[in-house]
C-alpha cells in the first residue's frame, strides 16, 4: 500500500424512487415499456406544458433524510440546470442548487469487526432522470426514448471523506441497503435505478489541500467502483510522480479493461445557468409532515442491528452482516422464529451453510430455494437432537436441491441421530474391542486418540451417532 | 458592458444559436446597448432584499402519486421531424 | 351582427334572431374579405367554426346555453390548439399541429365559443408592436402604416376592425393592454396565476397571464368568466374560485381613491395622450372618485429589471425548440451540434435571439448575481411600491402607452426604444398586479388608452371602475373608419 499518497473520495448516487408516476407527470414510471409510450406530454416538453411536484416523491426523500439523521429543509427550491443534449426533452433538468429538500446527514460504515467510520452525507436532492439514447440500429442515427424522462431521483452526494475503495464500497452497499429498506428505490443496477459516479482525487499524506479530482461516471455494481477507483487512484499517482498534472475531466470506466477512458464529448466546463424554476414554487415542509414521516419508517438497518445484538447475543460484526440487507434481515429473523428461538444457531446458517450456497448457485436471498420457516424447521431437528449438526449440512444441500422438506428427507434417508445409550455404548464397546493398538496407546497416555474413536464410531453409525454422547460414553468407558 | 463578436459567439454556442457572421457585429451592438441600459439596475441599493420569484409568493402544491396519464404515441409523434420504430432519431451522438 | 356585444349576441342566439352558424358565417366572411388588409389571422379554421357553431345551436336549441355559446372568437396563436396549427408567430413553430388543448383553449370549447382563427402575435410574444411575425406584421386598423402594438397585435386588431366580437391574448409585460390602447379597444390582464398557463406557450413564465380582448368591460367581464379559473396542471395556478364578474359591474364608484403616479405623468408621454387621460379622469371625479398623488418610486427600474428577468426565463424555456421532437428542423444536419444551431438560428427570428442571448448572458456563470439576482431584488422593490400605494388607494391610473400608435418600422431598429412603449405596463406584471386598458379619446384620430392597476385578485372591480366609464363616454364605441 502507498503510503505517501493519501486518496479522496466522494460519491454521487442517483437513486430513482420507486413512484408510481414521474415526479412531475402522471405518465408511468413503469420499466421496461415499449419505447415512448410512457412519455406524456410534459415528459417530452412540448410547447405549453408545465410541470406538478408528486408527494410520493417528496415523502421519499424525507424519509431518506430522516433516516440518515439529515435535516429536511422546511423550504427548497426547485432549479433549472440548463444545458442541450437530445435526452434532455425540455433543454434543461429540473432539479435543485442551493436549497435541496435534504442536506447535512451521515451514515456509519463499519471499516472492520471494531472500527466504524462516519461518512458525511453533504446533501440529497429531487431531479428528474433524463431519457435514453440508443446508438445501434439507426443507420448512422441515434434513437432516443423518453419514457425514463421525468422519473424522480434523488441525487445522494457525500463529503469526500471516504479514503479507499473499499470505504466507498461500503458506503455504497450501506446507501443501497437503506433505500430498500426504506422501500424508496428497487437498488436495480442493472437496470438503472441505482447509479453510482465517483469523484477521486489523491494528495500527499498530511496535506491539507484536496487534488485535483476526476469524476468518473455510471459505475453500475459495487465490483467495478471498486475496480474503477483502484484503477484511477493508480493512474493519478503515476501521472503525477512522473511529473504531470492530473486534470479535472470526466471519465468512463471500461469493465472489460478495468480502466478509466475520459468521455469522448469535447470538453468544456458546462455553465449550467441555474436559476429557480419558475414553473415551479418552494416546496414547504412542517414538522406535522415529518412527523408523519417518521411514524411510517420502518427499523432501520442500525437500530436493526442493535436489537439483533441484544435480542439474539450476536456480536456487532455478525448483525452488522445479517442487516447488510432487509431481505436478509428479514430471512434471519423467521429462520429464529420457526427455529424454536434459536439465534446463535441461526445466525451461523445463514451466514454459512446457506450464504455459501446462494454464492455458489448465484442466486438471491429472496430466490431461496430454502425458505426461512424450512430453514428453521431443519435447526429445530438439530435443537431437539433429532439430528447432529454434521448431518444437518448434508439435509440442508438436499433440501437446497429440492428434496423436500427437513424431516421429509431425514425419513427418507434414515439419518436419525442415534441417541440411544444403550446402542451408542454396544458400538464404543465394539471399535475399542477393534482398535486395540490405539486402546493402548491411549491409556499409556496418548489422549488425543479420543478423537480417533469417536471418528470411528461416527463412521461405524454412519455419521447418525450423538456425537456428544458419544464423547461422553468413551470418556466414561476409557477412563474407567 | 460591451461585448465583442468572440462573446457573442460565446454566448450563442451556450443557447445553440446559429449567427450569420455577417450578423455578428450588429448583435454585439444591440447585446451591448441592452446591457448597458440594464446596468441601471447596479445603482440600486438592494442590501437585505430578497429576490422576489413569484408575484404572489405561495407555496408548491403536491400530486397525488396516480398514473393518469395513457400515452397515444403516434398522437405525439405525428409532429416529429424524424422517428423510427417509436424512437426520436438524431445525428449520431457519442458518448 | 358584427356590432353587437357578447351580451346582445347571446340573447339575439337565445332568441333565434339568428344562428351561431350563421353569425360564424358573417364572421369568416368579414375575415375572408377584410383580413388581407390588416393581416390579423395566421390560420382561419372555417371548417371547426362551422362545426363548433352547428353544436353550439344545438345546445342554444336544448337550453344549455351559457354566455360564451356560440359566439365567435379569435384566439392568439399563442394557445395550444389540438389538430390546428400552433405558430406563436414563429418559423419554428410554422409545422406545429398541437397534439393537445391549452386549458384556456379547453374551457372556452366548454363554454361553446366558436373559435373563428389563430390570430397574428409577435414571434413567441416578444414585441410591442407585431412587427417580429414570421407572418409578417399585422395592421393597425385606424391607420395601416401603423402598428396595433404588440404581441396581441393580430387579437386586438381583429377586435378593433370588428371581425369577431372577442379575441384572446396574452400579456408579459404589456401585451393585453398596450395593444388594446393602441386599437380602440378594452383589453384585461389578470392577477398572476387567476388564469391557467397549461398550453399557453411560455415567454416568462413568472410574467405571463391570459386574458381577454373586447369592445367593453362588460364583454371582458364574460370572457373572463369562461377563461379563469384554478387549473391542476399549472403549479403556479391559483386555487381560488372564479367570482362573477357581472355582478358588480354597475356599482357606484362614489369615494373610489384612484392614485395618480407621477411618475407615470413624466417626460416620454406625449401630450395628446396626457390631455386625454386627463380629461378621462375628470370623468371619474364626476362618478364620485378622488384622485389622489402618489408615487411609485421605482417605476424608472422597471423596463430595466424587466429586460433581465423576461429574457432570462425565456431564454431556458425556449431550450426545448431543438429540432428534435417537433417544429422546425434544418435540413441534412450534419452532427448533433449543427442539428441544433441551424435549426434554431433558422427557426428564430433576430429578436428572439436577441432576447435569448441576453437571458443567456445574464444567467451564466459569473453574471448571475449581478443580473438576474439583481433584478429579482429590485422586482421585490417595485412590488413594495405598489402595495404601499394601495395602502391609501384603491386604484391606480395613468395613459397605458407613452403615445398613439406609432409608424411600422419606426422603432424595429432600435430595441430599447421599442422596449420603452412598455414603460407604464411592464411594472404591472413584475408585481403580479391585474390591469386593464380602456379607449379614452383620440389624438390625431389615433386611439389611446387608460390604465386602471388593481390589487392582487381585484378584477371585478377592474371591471367595474371601467364599465362606468364605458357608461358615460362612447370612446369604447368608436370605430376605425372602413371597419365600422
Amino acid at each position: 500500500m502507498n503510503t505517501k499518497w493519501e486518496t479522496v473520495i466522494g460519491l454521487e448516487i442517483h437513486a430513482q424512487l420507486r413512484t408510481r408516476s414521474k415526479i412531475f407527470s402522471g405518465a408511468a414510471t413503469r420499466y421496461g415499456a415499449q419505447p415512448n409510450t410512457q412519455a406524456c406530454a410534459v415528459d417530452l416538453g412540448l410547447p405549453g406544458v408545465l410541470p406538478v411536484l408528486n408527494a410520493e416523491a417528496v415523502l421519499m426523500a424525507a424519509k431518506f433524510g430522516l433516516a440518515t439523521h439529515s435535516t429536511v429543509a422546511p423550504r427548497s427550491v426547485f432549479a433549472r440546470k440548463n444545458y442541450f443534449y437530445p435526452d434532455l426533452p425540455k433543454g434543461y433538468q429540473i432539479s435543485q442548487y442551493e436549497l435541496p429538500i435534504v442536506h447535512d446527514g451521515y451514515l456509519d460504515i463499519e471499516l472492520d469487526e471494531s472500527t466504524t467510520k462516519r461518512i458525511g452525507i453533504t446533501r440529497a436532492h429531487l431531479e428528474e432522470d433524463a431519457g435514453k439514447s440508443l446508438h445501434e440500429d439507426f443507420h448512422g442515427l441515434t434513437g432516443i426514448d423518453l419514457n425514463r424522462a421525468g422519473t424522480p431521483l434523488l441525487e445522494i452526494v457525500s463529503e469526500p471523506d471516504m479514503r479507499s475503495a473499499r470505504e466507498a464500497v461500503a458506503y455504497m452497499k450501506k446507501i443501497h441497503a437503506l433505500v430498500r429498506y426504506l422501500d424508496i428505490c428497487d437498488g436495480n443496477m442493472q437496470e438503472g435505478s441505482f447509479r453510482c459516479d465517483a469523484n477521486v482525487s489523491v494528495r500527499p499524506q498530511d496535506a491539507e489541500e484536496f487534488g485535483t479530482r476526476t469524476e468518473i461516471k455510471n459505475l453500475n455494481s459495487f465490483r467495478f467502483v471498486e475496480q474503477a477507483i483502484n484503477y484511477e487512484v493508480e493512474r493519478q499517482i503515476a501521472l503525477i510522480e512522473g511529473g504531470g498534472k492530473v486534470v479535472q475531466e470526466t471519465r468512463l470506466f471500461d469493465p472489460d479493461r478495468h480502466e478509466t477512458r475520459p468521455m469522448r464529448t469535447k470538453e468544456e466546463a458546462n455553465d449550467y445557468r441555474y436559476f429557480p424554476d419558475p414553473d415551479l414554487l418552494p416546496v414547504e415542509i412542517g414538522q406535522a409532515f415529518l412527523d408523519d414521516v417518521a411514524a411510517t419508517l420502518p427499523e432501520l438497518p442500525e437500530a436493526r442491528k442493535q436489537r439483533f445484538m441484544g435480542d439474539y447475543g450476536l456480536s456487532a460484526y455478525d448483525a452488522g452482516i445479517l442487516t447488510a440487507s432487509r431481505e436478509q434481515a428479514d430471512y434471519f429473523e423467521a429462520t429464529v422464529d420457526a427455529s424454536g428461538g434459536q439465534g446463535k444457531l441461526s445466525a451461523n446458517w445463514v451466514m454459512g451453510e446457506l450464504s455459501g450456497a446462494l454464492n455458489k448457485a448465484g442466486v438471491d436471498i429472496i430466490d431461496s430455494p430454502v425458505s426461512a420457516a424450512e430453514l428453521g424447521g431443519l435447526l429445530l431437528r438439530i435443537e431437539d437432537g433429532t439430528i447432529s449438526g454434521k448431518i444437518a449440512k448434508q439435509v440442508f444441500q438436499d433440501m437446497f436441491n429440492g428434496e423436500g422438506s427437513a424431516d421429509a428427507i431425514i425419513e427418507k434417508k434414515g439419518l436419525k441421530q442415534i441417541s440411544d445409550s444403550s446402542a451408542i455404548e454396544g458400538i464404543v464397546k465394539e471399535v475399542l474391542e477393534n482398535n486395540p493398538k490405539q486402546l493402548e496407546q491411549y491409556r499409556n497416555g496418548q489422549t488425543k486418540l479420543l478423537g480417533y474413536f469417536v471418528g470411528q464410531v461416527m463412521q461405524a453409525t454412519q455419521g447418525k451417532a450423538n456425537p456428544k454422547q458419544v464423547n461422553e460414553l468413551l470418556r466414561k468407558i476409557l477412563d474407567a | 458592458m460591451a461585448l465583442d463578436t468572440s462573446e457573442v459567439e460565446n454566448i450563442a454556442h451556450l443557447a445553440r444559436l446559429g449567427i450569420d457572421p455577417a450578423d455578428i457585429v450588429e448583435y454585439a451592438r444591440n447585446l451591448s446597448d441592452i446591457l448597458a441600459f440594464v446596468e441601471q439596475l447596479n445603482a440600486v441599493d438592494t442590501t437585505g432584499v430578497e429576490p422576489l420569484a413569484h408575484p404572489l409568493e405561495a407555496t408548491q402544491r403536491l400530486r397525488a402519486d396516480e398514473v393518469t396519464e395513457t400515452v397515444e404515441r403516434e398522437d405525439f409523434q405525428q409532429c416529429a421531424p424524424q422517428t423510427e420504430a417509436g424512437l426520436y432519431l438524431v445525428p449520431k451522438v457519442i458518448e | 351582427m358584427h356590432t353587437k356585444n357578447l351580451t346582445e349576441l347571446a340573447k339575439g342566439l337565445r332568441e333565434r334572431e339568428f344562428s351561431s352558424v350563421e353569425f360564424t358565417q358573417a364572421c369568416l366572411e368579414r375575415v375572408g374579405r377584410l383580413d388581407e388588409q390588416l393581416n390579423c389571422f395566421i390560420t382561419v379554421t372555417a371548417e371547426q367554426a362551422l362545426r363548433q357553431a352547428h353544436a353550439a345551436d344545438a345546445r342554444i336549441q336544448s337550453g344549455e346555453a351559457g354566455p360564451l355559446t356560440g359566439i365567435p372568437f379569435a384566439h392568439k396563436d399563442i394557445f395550444c390548439t389540438q389538430g390546428v396549427k400552433t405558430s406563436c408567430g414563429s418559423k419554428m413553430l410554422d409545422n406545429f399541429i398541437s397534439p393537445y388543448d391549452a386549458t384556456v383553449t379547453q374551457y372556452l370549447n366548454e363554454a361553446g365559443a366558436v373559435m373563428i382563427g389563430k390570430t397574428n402575435m409577435d414571434e413567441f410574444a416578444m414585441g410591442s408592436s407585431n412587427e417580429t411575425s414570421f407572418y409578417g406584421p399585422v395592421k393597425n386598423p385606424w391607420d395601416p402604416q401603423r402598428v396595433p402594438g404588440g404581441s396581441s397585435g393580430g387579437s386586438a386588431a381583429a377586435v378593433a376592425a370588428r371581425l369577431v366580437p372577442a379575441s384572446t391574448g396574452t400579456d408579459t409585460g404589456g401585451s393585453i393592454r398596450q395593444p388594446a390602447a393602441l386599437c380602440g379597444i378594452t383589453g384585461l390582464k389578470p392577477t398572476y396565476g387567476r388564469v391557467s398557463r397549461y398550453g399557453m406557450i411560455a415567454f416568462a413564465s413568472s410574467l405571463d397571464q391570459g386574458g381577454p380582448l373586447t369592445r367593453s368591460a362588460e364583454d371582458a367581464a364574460i370572457m373572463l368568466g369562461a377563461m379563469a379559473g384554478f387549473d391542476a396542471r399549472d403549479s403556479t395556478s391559483v386555487d381560488r374560485p372564479v367570482e362573477d364578474y357581472m355582478v358588480g359591474l354597475n356599482d357606484s364608484l362614489e369615494g373610489l381613491k384612484i392614485g395618480l403616479p407621477k411618475e407615470f405623468f413624466g417626460a416620454g408621454l406625449a401630450g395628446g395622450v396626457a390631455d386625454a387621460v386627463t380629461a378621462a379622469l375628470g370623468e371619474y371625479e364626476k362618478l364620485g372618485a378622488t384622485l389622489v398623488d402618489i408615487s411609485l418610486p421605482n417605476t424608472s427600474l422597471a423596463v430595466p429589471t424587466y429586460y433581465v428577468v423576461a429574457p432570462a426565463e425565456c431564454s431556458s424555456n425556449l431550450s426545448r425548440m431543438d429540432g428534435v421532437r417537433f417544429g422546425y428542423r434544418a435540413s441534412d444536419p450534419q452532427d448533433l451540434e449543427d442539428l441544433y444551431t441551424r435549426s434554431r438560428g433558422e427557426g428564430f427570428g433576430p429578436e428572439v435571439k436577441r432576447r435569448i442571448m441576453i437571458g443567456t448572458y445574464a444567467l451564466s456563470a459569473g453574471y448571475y448575481d449581478a443580473y438576474y439576482h439583481k433584478a429579482q431584488q429590485v422586482r421585490r422593490l417595485i412590488r413594495e411600491d405598489f402595495l404601499k400605494a394601495f395602502e391609501t388607494i384603491d386604484v391606480i391610473m395613468g395613459p397605458t402607452a407613452p403615445t398613439a400608435a406609432f409608424r411600422l418600422g419606426e422603432k424595429s431598429d432600435a430595441p430599447i426604444t421599442m422596449y420603452l412603449s412598455d414603460i407604464y405596463t411592464i411594472a404591472v406584471n413584475l408585481a403580479g398586479l391585474p390591469g386593464l386598458s380602456i379607449p379614452a379619446g383620440l389624438t390625431d384620430g389615433l386611439p389611446l388608452g387608460l390604465q386602471v392597476i388593481g390589487n392582487y385578485f381585484e378584477e371585478a372591480r377592474l371591471l367595474n371602475i371601467a364599465h362606468r366609464f364605458q357608461q358615460v363616454t362612447d370612446w369604447h364605441e368608436l370605430a376605425p373608419q372602413g371597419f365600422e
